[in-house]
């Protein structure tokens, strides 16, 4: 067969899910080295990164090694735990207020979607919300978040398309000071990573808040598509040596993507998830909770 | 960090114990490929593509004759390569047109993967090739899709076709009549971006293919897409059979392992890729590359290719004679900024090469401006300067900042970074450091 052949075949029969791919482990393997490597493998297939497959496969030798493994349960469960303390070694921050969101990423990932639908979930809970444009490069994004803003009948302050995206934040910080704002959101243009002088540009951004408003609480957010790979590490250890992040809001949510690279983005960045979207409409918006996200990745 | 460190340089690793010269036994076979399994799974190649390429090249490697000119190393990556060039090949595909005006392409794929902005980037390549595009709005559900096509239509030179939020199929019957009347020859149909397990929406795009005669259907993807995008292609070939594949956002430092997978469930040819924000950042498919990128190798290839374009056979000569006898001069060292400078900027070229993309970029090594502020500088010094750098003592030094509108510090830093380079080239010389390739 060719080998174009052999591999729709075998997505096939493999578009199960972690669980029941853990079933068939058992069922195929003795534990050993073939059954560690299929462990790794399923761990990888939904986009955990291969250091942290490695770890969390050595962690289940362990237990093994003490005997303690009987069953398929208790290797769930205990891959369950490893998990989600992973998850749990990046804390999530207390929103305090009044407070200054400033969302960050690379092209693509849902950063103004995100930032009406979080618009939203705040005027729930009765704060008052305020929205700075400083997305001027991308054609029609201030267009975009305007939208955005009416739907959660929020306050939006603008520049033309092509301004400095630093004036924007200035002039944003200034009237949500005088207004007395509860939460101020920031837009800011999709970025690649690796392209320095858009890094600086952010910089800037991020300075001028923490001049202009140093009473508020700034938290700094990264916006990462679920079906992301790999690459999202790099992503996050990018951003967070350019801007200190506080936490990162994973979207995508509700295609068939995983997200597994947010365990390495927890473990060993120490940024926690905040937020999930899980959709196109205003309310797809949820606060993170990691034993509900690893019930999920099962 | 282990992630970043080259594939070429960890098989070395494994294979400089190994001294044994000839055939390459199924062994040592073995504990590559579990180098090269790890590579590719780092680069996002679904595993189950992975596992397949693996035992397929296993197959082939066991036995093979190690090449006089390589290494055993070199040898399996020279097998891994080849191999998967010819997975992703044929290069190069061109756009199909269609035998009766005018050939339609509908565009499609994920949220975010960069549609709208390719709209603009294909009418740009149709117009060069001398076509006459219409742009067809038929995003109807993200806020402002439409807007943001006629601005990036307008900057592309091309007219956009748009009926509000109608149906986009009627839109897109509507906008293919208007193209027969008024003579364009080629449409391109942006549609929303959507989830391939949306029954709905997946619907709609099947009815555009209905009601319009579609010459290409292209799948654009994220590069930066992990073990998903096997089933996110699968799903859009199953239901559209699509006609090509164009690979978004390789100006990042994704390894683009995605590609390879995509092409492993459809079979369709990537036909472009996008490697920059500007209108006119659109270019062909190159296999040979994308294997080296996916390796973790860098874009050697089209490195090798710039710098052959960029230097003469004379002058590698000479650059090989000076490294051979550490005569290596400042004016050579100005001759090879020169060079990187005519091979396509510095950023873009050191992007290209293995490991060191991101780091050297970060120091600013390379920027352009700089090079103009080494040039300047080098240019500031009497020939016997550039030949002995030892003689600028501080008088010197501060005569050269002078000239050359730099400070002292500035002298200082380029004749540092100078001795290290020089440094660098000894090391190569005697073997102590490989090259990456």
């Amino acid at each position: 067969m060719s080998f174009f052949g052999k591999i729709r075949d075998a997505l096939k029969k493999t578009k199960a899910n972690v669980s029941t791919r853990l079933r068939q482990l058992f069922l195929k393997n003795k534990i050993g080295d073939a059954f560690y490597e299929e462990l790794e493998e399923i761990l990888i297939s939904s986009d955990v990164s291969v250091k942290t497959a490695d770890e969390v496969v050595e962690a289940v030798k362990e237990e093994a090694i003490e005997g303690k493994i009987k069953d398929e349960q208790f290797v769930t469960d205990l891959l369950k735990d490893i998990l989600e303390d992973t998850l749990n070694e990046a804390p999530m921050p207390e929103i305090e207020y009044p407070c200054v969101m400033m969302f960050v990423g690379v092209n693509g990932v849902g950063k103004t979607t995100t930032i009406g639908k979080i618009a939203t979930w705040f005027t729930k809970q009765k704060k008052s919300v305020t929205i700075a444009a400083a997305d001027t490069f991308r054609a029609a994004a201030i267009d975009q978040l305007e939208i955005w803003a009416d739907r959660a009948k929020v306050r939006i302050v603008k520049h033309e398309e092509g301004s400095d995206p630093s004036a924007v934040v200035f002039d944003a910080v200034s009237s949500a000071k005088a207004r007395g704002t509860d939460v101020l959101l920031i837009d800011t243009a999709g970025r690649l990573h690796v392209k320095e002088n858009l890094m600086n540009e952010l910089k800037k951004m991020d300075r001028v808040v923490g001049r202009e408003f140093p009473e508020a609480h700034f938290y700094k957010f990264l916006v990462l598509d679920a079906t992301t790979g790999q690459n999202a590490y790099s992503q996050a250890r990018v951003f967070k040596d350019a801007v200190d992040l506080d936490g990162i809001v994973l979207t995508k949510l509700d295609g068939t993507a995983k997200g597994g690279f947010v365990f390495s983005l927890c473990g060993e960045l120490k940024i926690p998830v905040v937020f999930v979207g899980v959709g196109e409409k205003q309310d797809d918006l949820e606060l993170f909770d990691a034993e509900q996200f690893v019930e999920g990745f099962f | 960090m282990a992630l970043f460190e080259s594939l070429s340089e960890r098989l070395n690793h494994i294979f400089s114990k190994l001294t044994k010269r000839g055939k390459l036994t199924e062994l040592e076979i073995k504990a590559a490929m579990r180098e090269v399994r790890v590579a590719l799974l780092e680069a996002d190649v679904n595993l189950k593509v992975v596992k397949s390429f693996i035992s397929d090249v296993s197959e082939k490697a066991v036995g093979s004759k190690v090449l006089e000119s390589l290494n055993p190393a070199q040898q399996v990556i020279k097998i891994v390569n080849e191999e998967l060039i010819a997975l992703m090949g044929p290069s190069n595909a061109k756009l199909e047109v269609a035998s009766k005006p005018p050939t339609v392409i509908m565009m499609c794929g994920l949220q975010g993967a960069g549609k709208t902005t390719m709209c603009a980037k294909l009418a740009v390549l149709l117009k060069k090739q001398g076509k006459r595009p219409l742009l067809v709005a038929g995003d109807i559900y993200r806020p402002a899709a439409i807007d943001q096509l006629k601005v990036v239509g307008g900057k592309a030179g091309a007219e956009v076709f748009e009926r509000g939020t109608q149906d986009p199929v009627k839109t897109a019957k509507e906008a293919v009549e208007y193209a027969k009347k008024m003579g364009f020859d080629t449409v391109v149909i942006d549609t929303a971006g959507r989830l391939h397990i949306d029954e709905k929406l997946m619907l709609e795009l099947e009815n555009i293919t209905k009601a319009v005669e579609v010459t290409e259907i292209l799948l654009t993807v994220d590069a930066m897409t992990g073990q998903d995008a096997v089933n996110v292609a699968e799903t859009f070939n199953a239901k559209l059979n699509i006609t090509g594949v164009i690979l978004t956002k390789l100006d990042g430092d994704t390894r683009g392992g995605a590609c390879l997978s995509i092409k492993a469930v459809t079979g369709k040819p990537i036909k472009f890729i996008g490697v920059g924000e500007k209108i006119t950042d659109l270019e062909p498919f190159y296999p040979d590359r994308m294997a080296s990128r996916i390796l973790g190798m860098g874009d050697v290839l089209s490195l090798i290719e710039k710098a052959q374009a960029a230097v003469t056979e004379q002058q590698v000569k000479d650059m090989e004679r000076k490294m051979r006898e550490n005569s290596f001069t400042l004016s050579d060292y100005l001759t090879q900024f020169e060079t990187l400078k005519k091979m396509g900027g510095a950023g873009a070229l050191v992007s290209m090469l293995p490991g060191m993309g991101k780091l050297k970029l970060k120091e600013g090594d390379v920027d352009e401006k700089r090079i103009e502020r080494i040039r300047a500088i080098i240019l500031s010094m009497t020939p016997k300067e550039r030949d002995n750098p030892q003689i600028i003592g501080s008088s010197r030094k501060r005569r050269i900042a002078l000239g050359s509108g730099t400070s002292v510090q500035e002298v200082n830093q380029l004749l540092k970074q100078f001795e290290q380079t020089k440094q660098l080239m000894k090391q190569m010389k005697s073997g102590k450091r490989r090259l990456p390739f």
